[in-house]
């Protein structure tokens, strides 16, 4: 199947990322894997809303957060999750520069949004003095957002190594899919967002 | 790597090989010896466990040294044994029930091995460096927050990595099974083993991150002073036995459904007969796992959850008595009126079927919320667990490793050997454990290092270690077995057995490419119709071509080590600064080694098919 990876791109498939065995398979393996993501960031959720609360005396949720910051964060991934579909898009029209383009811009709103979130942290810590130690709730806080964070940093790493590895190469059905488990993953992260900014924030804001 | 090089090489050669391979049956070999190795090791936790408890207030061990053996052991043979045993199995017999060359990510196949193996090292490293975990296997807190030493972090740390191997395993099988089957291996023609493995691993990828949650969260309350499970600061102890038990009733399941497969083709192959109820097994398995997600908190009846929600799972709990119900009755139809040959692999899955019933029914009492409150951590509930676990698990394996060792090894067990260690171990599994019912219900608690004179107790343990001894005899002529097959044994033909699906098909043992022509699957038991039509052999769905093959590769072995040494650098960063550079040093060679793997593009290579050409099937 892959002796054939360098395709001629008048006749690249309408589906790239699926047009090998080994592309299903990944396809197919990755959507599994966020199966289990899910599970993982339901337990944190849980875990999250059982010790919301808990503030052993130390700063609530409606004291530390400032919705504005998280309104900004939440637009920053939302367009970065936009762009990455105008990639995917790119990536069907055989359009190898504007993918990488689009999947740039990409990880340039993610670096923004991970910005974003040092800054958050560092401001709860040194204005608030509120750590991961202070409280459980402070332990389920930071547990959650930080493993959203550790995502999204762990996304942004994969996606340079793929947009450097393959800069000179252009698109084949060998890197197709690696592009395309990407997009799944950042959308992925998106979506957990959303429920962060829900549950934690907006709930915290709410009481 | 061509078919020609199948001669004698030297053992450093044949050691890179293992280090390397990503071939799903050379795998398996490896899961073999890695599961065998830890179950010798959990045994002998056992066997000081029984010898403790021989006579009232024994000095054999002291107390703390008891509550690692018992933590040890449980951990041990439940996530390091059982579990690569099954993964084992799978991974041999699989791919070639569903007529697939290979499994569908060989690297990350290799990956879960390596993950598991250094994983399950790691956590008996705590032997040598001060204490192993004896907070229990199942660590509840806060008896495990505040264990003294680094024995806890151990069992965090070595079973964080050993359960991110075991989940790539479960997804590698999920993808395998539905996207490479051969033609006309509909999901309606699968082997049962196949189907159970394909359950187990939806089990494995929902169950699993639920664990790896839990064990950061403790994690970070031993290792960084978080305070999820410290009350003085707001925090839950339930929050760990929600999470564990999320995980670790569908783990139970991991466990007992793929044996559910293996007797199912056995009982199916040894009967000469079409499985009875073909659907109703396949629905049973999915409705028993299903179920098996629901029903957590029947082990934590006694916290106080209150009385709805106890109702509600006790009920939900004795339902997975039902398609369980289906199974056994289906199993006794497809032997009646069969043809059938009795021989070690029978004989293990016709003493599995008393045996687990009488758990099962155990089981039932146990889920009987007021009933529970008597049997909860006493030997009534060990007792019951072991009937499951051994009876269902360890009975599965061993009739699984007697059926498809011919297929992976290419020798047959001696029968007699093998007759000789089922009934000592089976005869010894019932002294040990069913006296063990009774002692439960006269009040002897679990996890108890002696017990009292005169109480009642005295002969039912000793009784209890003598079949303790009945079973490591049995483990042992096993083993002896297992040496004699590899020099004397009778060399397996392709079919031995007379049976029934693909595996059978090839030679034994199969050439690394499995299939030479990925077979035509006309209907259950595909070769069973070739035999009955007259044919005797498989038709080709192809012609023959080039067949693509993957590399072997270092880098699962660096990834794993590297964790391995992260690992250490973890647990004594809390001590020690020198350990950061273990930690940071470890990390990088894992995140190296996937950056390697990502910017090195691996194609494979191809078997031309002149190669192929004139080599038997």
């Amino acid at each position: 199947m892959s002796h054939d990876q360098s395709l001629n791109p008048e006749i690249m498939p309408n589906e790239p990322e699926k047009a090998t065995l080994e592309g299903k398979n990944k396809f197919l393996g990755f959507w599994f894997f966020l199966g289990g993501e899910t599970v993982l960031f339901a337990s944190l959720f849980g875990t999250f809303l059982a010790l919301r609360h808990s503030t052993a005396d130390g700063p609530t949720a409606n004291e530390l957060f400032g919705l504005e910051l998280v309104f900004i964060m939440t637009m920053l991934l939302l367009t970065s999750s936009l762009t990455s579909v105008y990639a995917v898009y790119q990536m069907r029209n055989n359009n190898f520069k504007k993918m990488q383009l689009w999947f740039g811009i990409t990880a340039v709103l993610g670096f923004a949004f991970l910005g974003c979130e040092i800054y958050e942290f560092t401001h709860y810590i040194t204005e608030y003095g509120f750590t991961f130690r202070s409280s459980a709730f402070g332990s389920a806080f930071y547990a959650l957002v930080g493993f959203h964070g550790g995502h999204v940093t762990f996304g942004l790493a994969w996606l340079i190594a793929l947009m450097l590895r393959n800069a000179k190469r252009g698109l084949n059905l060998y890197n197709a899919p690696k592009y395309y488990t990407f997009s799944l993953y950042w959308h992925f992260i998106d979506v957990i967002w959303v429920f962060i900014f829900t549950v934690v924030y907006l709930m915290g804001k709410v009481g | 790597m061509s078919i020609a090089a199948a001669q004698k090489r030297s053992f450093g050669a044949v050691l890179w090989d293992y280090l390397t391979t990503v071939d799903h049956k050379k795998i398996a070999h490896l899961y073999l010896i890695g599961g065998g190795f830890f179950f010798l090791l959990g045994g002998l936790e056992a066997m000081i466990i029984r010898i403790q408890l021989i006579k009232p207030e024994n000095d054999f061990v002291s107390a703390g040294f008891y509550n690692e053996v018992f933590t040890m052991h449980g951990t041990t043979m439940i996530f390091l044994a059982a579990m690569p045993l099954l993964l084992g199995l799978m991974n041999a017999a699989v791919p070639l029930q569903i007529g697939a060359r290979d499994v569908a990510f060989p690297f990350l196949n290799s990956l879960g091995f390596w993950l598991f193996m250094f994983g399950g090292l790691l956590l008996n490293m705590s032997w040598f460096f001060g204490g192993a975990p004896d907070a229990g296997w199942t660590s509840y807190v806060p008896v495990s927050t505040t264990s003294p030493g680094h024995g806890v972090d151990f069992y965090v740390m070595g079973l964080q990595i050993a359960g991110a191997g075991t989940l790539i395993g479960g997804i590698n099988f999920l993808v395998t099974i539905i996207n490479m089957r051969a033609p006309g291996m509909t999901f309606m023609r699968m082997p049962l083993f196949s189907w159970t493995t394909f359950i187990t691993s939806v089990l494995i990828l929902f169950a699993f991150p639920a664990l790896t949650v839990g064990l950061f969260l403790l994690m970070f309350d031993r290792m960084f002073g978080t305070a999820f499970f410290d009350v003085s600061l707001g925090g839950n102890t339930i929050i760990w036995q929600h999470l564990f038990w999320i995980f670790g009733h569908p783990e139970v399941y991991i466990l007992i459904l793929p044996t559910f497969g293996i007797f199912s083709d056995v009982f199916s192959t040894f009967s000469k007969k079409r499985l009875f109820g073909y659907t109703a097994m396949v629905f049973a398995t999915i409705l028993i796992a299903f179920l098996g997600f629901m029903v957590w908190a029947h082990h934590m009846f006694t916290v106080g959850l209150g009385p709805v929600a106890n109702s509600l799972f006790a009920i939900a709990t004795m339902a997975i008595a039902v398609p369980t119900g289906i199974k056994i009755f289906n199993w006794l139809a497809t032997m009646w009126g069969g043809s059938i040959t009795i021989n070690t692999t029978m004989l293990w899955s016709l003493g599995f079927i008393p045996t687990f019933t009488i758990g099962g029914m155990t089981g039932v009492m146990v889920a009987s919320v007021v009933a529970d409150y008597q049997y909860h951590d006493t030997y009534f509930v060990v007792a019951h667990f072991h009937y499951v676990i051994v009876g269902g698990t360890v009975f599965g394996i061993m009739a699984g490793l007697h059926h498809w060792w011919p297929k992976m090894f290419g020798r047959i067990l001696n029968e007699t050997m093998g007759k000789l260690t089922f009934w000592t171990f089976f005869i010894g599994f019932h002294l040990t454990f069913f006296i063990q019912h009774f002692l439960g219900l006269m009040g002897m608690p679990r996890r108890y290092w002696v017990f009292l004179e005169n109480q009642g107790l005295d002969l039912g343990n000793l009784i209890s270690t003598i079949g303790a001894f009945f079973m490591a005899f049995g483990v042992i002529v096993f083993m002896i077995n297992v040496v004699y097959s590899a020099v004397k044994g009778e060399k397996a033909g392709a079919d031995p057995w007379d049976g029934r699906t693909l595996e059978w098909t090839i030679a034994s043992p199969p050439p690394f490419y499995n299939f030479k022509q990925t077979p035509l699957v006309r209907g259950l038991d595909p070769l069973w119709i070739e035999k009955t039509e007259g044919k005797g052999k498989m038709t080709p769905a192809e012609p023959l071509g080039d067949i693509h093959m993957p590399n072997p590769t270092f880098l699962p072995f660096m990834m794993s080590l590297g964790l391995f040494v992260a690992g250490f650098g973890f647990i004594y960063q809390v001590n020690y600064d020198w350990a950061y550079g273990l930690l940071f040093g470890g990390m990088a060679i894992t995140l190296v080694c996937m950056l390697l793997r990502s910017l090195k593009d691996d194609h494979g290579y191809h078997i031309p098919k002149e190669e192929l050409e004139g080599k038997a099937k």
